[in-house]
């Protein structure tokens, strides 16, 4: 394989560290961006000392595009001519009671989980274009799939999410860049950590090997674990006036 | 910072504990939560050492980042989350191992540097804590080799507070397998006389603890040393799906089967080249073997006793052979004398360590080996234990009272007691 050069986005959430990893003992280039600048740092260190070629870490907020170009040029600089390829793991959830309260709270959850990242990739979309290979891996969530009444604001920010990557799709196929949509289910990171009711949990490192795998094969929407699929397409089955009176 | 209640166990399962939870990924989120209870690594201790009841612990096992390494001084910097078989996955094919492991690889080093453990090379290397350069708390404190707290920190119980990131020293030498010679020792005398007269760099005594009368303490002698050159391909990890029913392990099956890995060596001995991870860590490649004991869980008795008391060892396997209950684990070890902490189990001498299906009889049984264990001189290891009673304790560990004495005054409050120190009343400093 040759080099590629990998940005994450929300580097440092859970299933992002697996994926850095795994692009680590590669021997990938990686652009580590998100918030924390000194777990991003020493993330990079990690990534680094586990077999990356070259891993930096930059600040990227979703509610700052300001932070978008550096990212991208710096991956450009590592890139070269080789594969430039990007994963999206960003995104927030306040509880829906907390957005009840205060509803300019929506505008934060939509900024996270879909209008900043699909900004983001808006302006990098040329510079894959121009390679002519690639890969962008989106994370979604199956919470997009149908509203409910426990988390619909931010399932409408990944709903959103998932139409802007299907679009995406449609536009980088042509140019032989790939896009790929993941929708993980319960996956055991910091952010599930104390929810309840939750089953079959994946770990970050099964999700991570999943959709790398699963992208470079060209899988277009993936439910990981793959089980997923098949709960989701119950879910969205049931007709409305049902679904309208449950709480799943 | 988020909290959430469960109910989680030692890796014998026996002992249980519920109580709060944190799992911090991240510097920040540690930080939040180091003040609230003790540290909990990977869970690999089989007891109580790891258990937190009713009250909050922090689970450090994301807390796994390698922050960096100097090749120059061979000086590795860690989060303590990290696991021990992950660093000498990452680092034998560069040149360079931990310089102590415990058999198993999902120890972390937080859990190495607690219970400052022991590996193979014990007599000739030290315990882990010997190689430990220093060692950052999460309160931010720096301890380096020499201070108080650092002595208490070392096979410290976590009761120094949380470690957040310590620097090994590590072993240099290219290292991708392990070159084994086996040998047969037909009888308990023949058996200590090899091990005393071992001059190989790793050395571990797998015992038959169902042997009876002139094969009492018969065994093998694993002795190994690092090698470079071919690696064999690694094998797939494998998984035990289901709890085993009572008699997989009952007395008839642990007999057949203890006479045919006995048997498996040539009497005049072999020597074989095996993965590093096959020598190192040879039940991990089993994920969840303490399941193979069925749902009642299982013991591990481990003890240290003195050089001179042979006649120690001999009555202990007597009682264990004679019992019944000894499964195919059975270790027996010569111990040197290294240790870095006020409560470090290791002690110039012999370790025997024996697992046992817990079934009625298995405490008594333990509590009479420690009373011998005791009289003897020798001590028990806090990683292994969950029958010790406080009356136990006296004069296993000298440094005790004092030990308490300065972590008292560090954490008055008695946040960081575990299930295993208040069981044992660790912290009194009234002995
Ligand atoms: C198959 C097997 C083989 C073993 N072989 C050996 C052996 O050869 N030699 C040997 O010495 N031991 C051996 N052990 C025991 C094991 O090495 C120790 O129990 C070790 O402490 C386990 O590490 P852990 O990360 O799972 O810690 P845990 O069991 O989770 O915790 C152990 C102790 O460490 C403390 N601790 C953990 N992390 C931190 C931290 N970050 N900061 C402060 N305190 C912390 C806890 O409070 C607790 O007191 C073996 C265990 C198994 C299951």
């Amino acid at each position: 394989m040759t080099q590629e050069t990998w940005i994450l986005l929300g580097a440092t959430s859970s299933m992002a560290r697996a994926m850095a990893r795994q692009l680590a003992g590669e021997g990938a280039n990686l652009v580590l961006a998100g918030r924390d600048m000194a777990d991003l740092e020493a993330l990079a260190a990690d990534c680094t000392l586990r077999g990356a070629a070259t891993s930096v870490a930059t600040k990227f907020d979703a509610r700052d595009a300001a932070t978008f170009a550096p990212v991208i040029e710096r991956a450009e600089e590592l890139a070269g001519d080789e594969a430039l390829c990007a994963a999206v793991f960003v995104g927030s959830m306040p509880p829906q009671d907390a957005i009840d309260a205060d509803p300019s709270l929506i505008d934060g959850t939509v900024t996270d989980s879909f209008t900043g990242p699909a900004r983001f990739l808006q302006m990098l979309a040329p510079a894959l274009e121009a390679r002519e290979k690639g890969l962008v891996i989106g994370v979604g969530s199956v919470a997009g799939d149908r509203g409910r009444i426990g988390n619909y604001v931010y399932g409408a920010a990944k709903s959103g999410f998932a139409t802007y990557l299907s679009g995406l799709r449609n536009r980088l196929g042509r140019k032989g860049v790939h896009v790929m949509t993941v929708k993980p289910g319960f996956v055991d990171t910091a952010m599930t950590w104390d929810v309840e009711g939750m089953f079959l949990v994946a770990s970050p490192d099964q999700v991570a090997a999943h959709m790398l795998k699963a992208g470079r094969k060209g899988r277009n929407v993936l439910y990981t674990p793959f089980f997923w699929r098949y709960i989701m397409s119950i879910i969205r089955a049931v007709p409305e006036p049902i679904f309208k009176k449950l709480s799943v | 910072m988020s909290w959430k209640t469960g109910t989680y166990s030692g890796w014998g399962r026996i002992k249980s504990a519920t109580g709060e939870l944190a799992r911090p990924e991240r510097a920040s989120a540690l930080a939040h939560v180091a003040a609230e209870g003790p540290a909990i690594g990977n869970r690999r201790s089989y007891g109580d050492a790891c258990l937190v009841s009713d009250h909050r612990a922090i689970d450090m096992s994301r807390m796994d980042k390698i922050l960096s390494f100097d090749e120059a001084s061979a000086i590795l910097h860690v989060e303590a989350g990290v696991p021990i078989g992950e660093l000498a996955r990452i680092f034998a094919p560069r040149g360079f191992l931990p310089a102590v492991m415990p058999g198993t690889g999902f120890a972390t080093v937080g859990g190495c540097i607690a219970m400052d453990v022991h590996g193979k090379n014990h007599h000739g290397a030290g315990s882990f804590g010997q190689h430990v350069t220093e060692i950052t708390l999460a309160s931010g404190k720096v301890l380096t080799p020499g201070m108080e707290l650092f002595r208490a920190t070392v096979g410290g119980l976590g009761q120094t507070g949380p470690i957040q990131s310590a620097k090994l020293q590590m072993l240099r030498g290219k290292v991708d397998v392990m070159m084994v010679t086996e040998r047969r020792a037909d009888d308990l005398d023949s058996f200590l006389t090899l091990l005393d007269d071992s001059t190989a760099t790793y050395t571990v005594g797998w015992i038959d603890a169902t042997a009876t009368g002139a094969a009492l303490g018969r065994g093998i002698l694993e002795e190994g040393e690092t090698g470079a050159g071919l690696v064999p391909p690694a094998k797939r990890g494998r998984r035990v799906p289901l709890n085993a029913p009572g008699w997989a392990l009952s007395a008839p099956i642990v007999r057949a089967f203890n006479q045919l890995y006995f048997r498996r060596v040539p009497a005049k001995g072999r020597t074989l080249v095996k993965p590093i991870d096959d020598f190192f860590f040879p039940l991990d490649r089993i994920h969840d073997w303490n399941k193979l004991y069925g749902k009642k869980g299982f013991h591990q008795f481990q003890c240290v006793v003195p050089v001179g008391e042979r006649g120690c060892i001999r009555a202990m396997l007597n009682a264990i052979a004679t019992s019944g209950l000894a499964s195919p684990l059975a270790v027996l070890k010569r111990m040197g004398e290294g240790r870095a902490g006020c409560m470090s189990f290791p002690m110039e001498g012999y370790t025997l360590a024996v697992d046992f299906r817990n079934r009625p009889g298995t405490r008594g049984l333990i509590t009479e080996l420690i009373a011998e264990c005791r009289a003897a001189g020798g001590r028990i290891y806090f990683a292994k234990d969950s029958v010790a009673r406080a009356a136990d304790m006296s004069g296993m560990y000298p440094e005790q009272a004092d030990w308490a004495a300065l972590v008292n005054a560090t954490d008055p409050d008695h946040r960081y007691e575990t299930d295993l120190t208040k069981r044992l009343d660790l912290r009194s400093t009234s002995k």
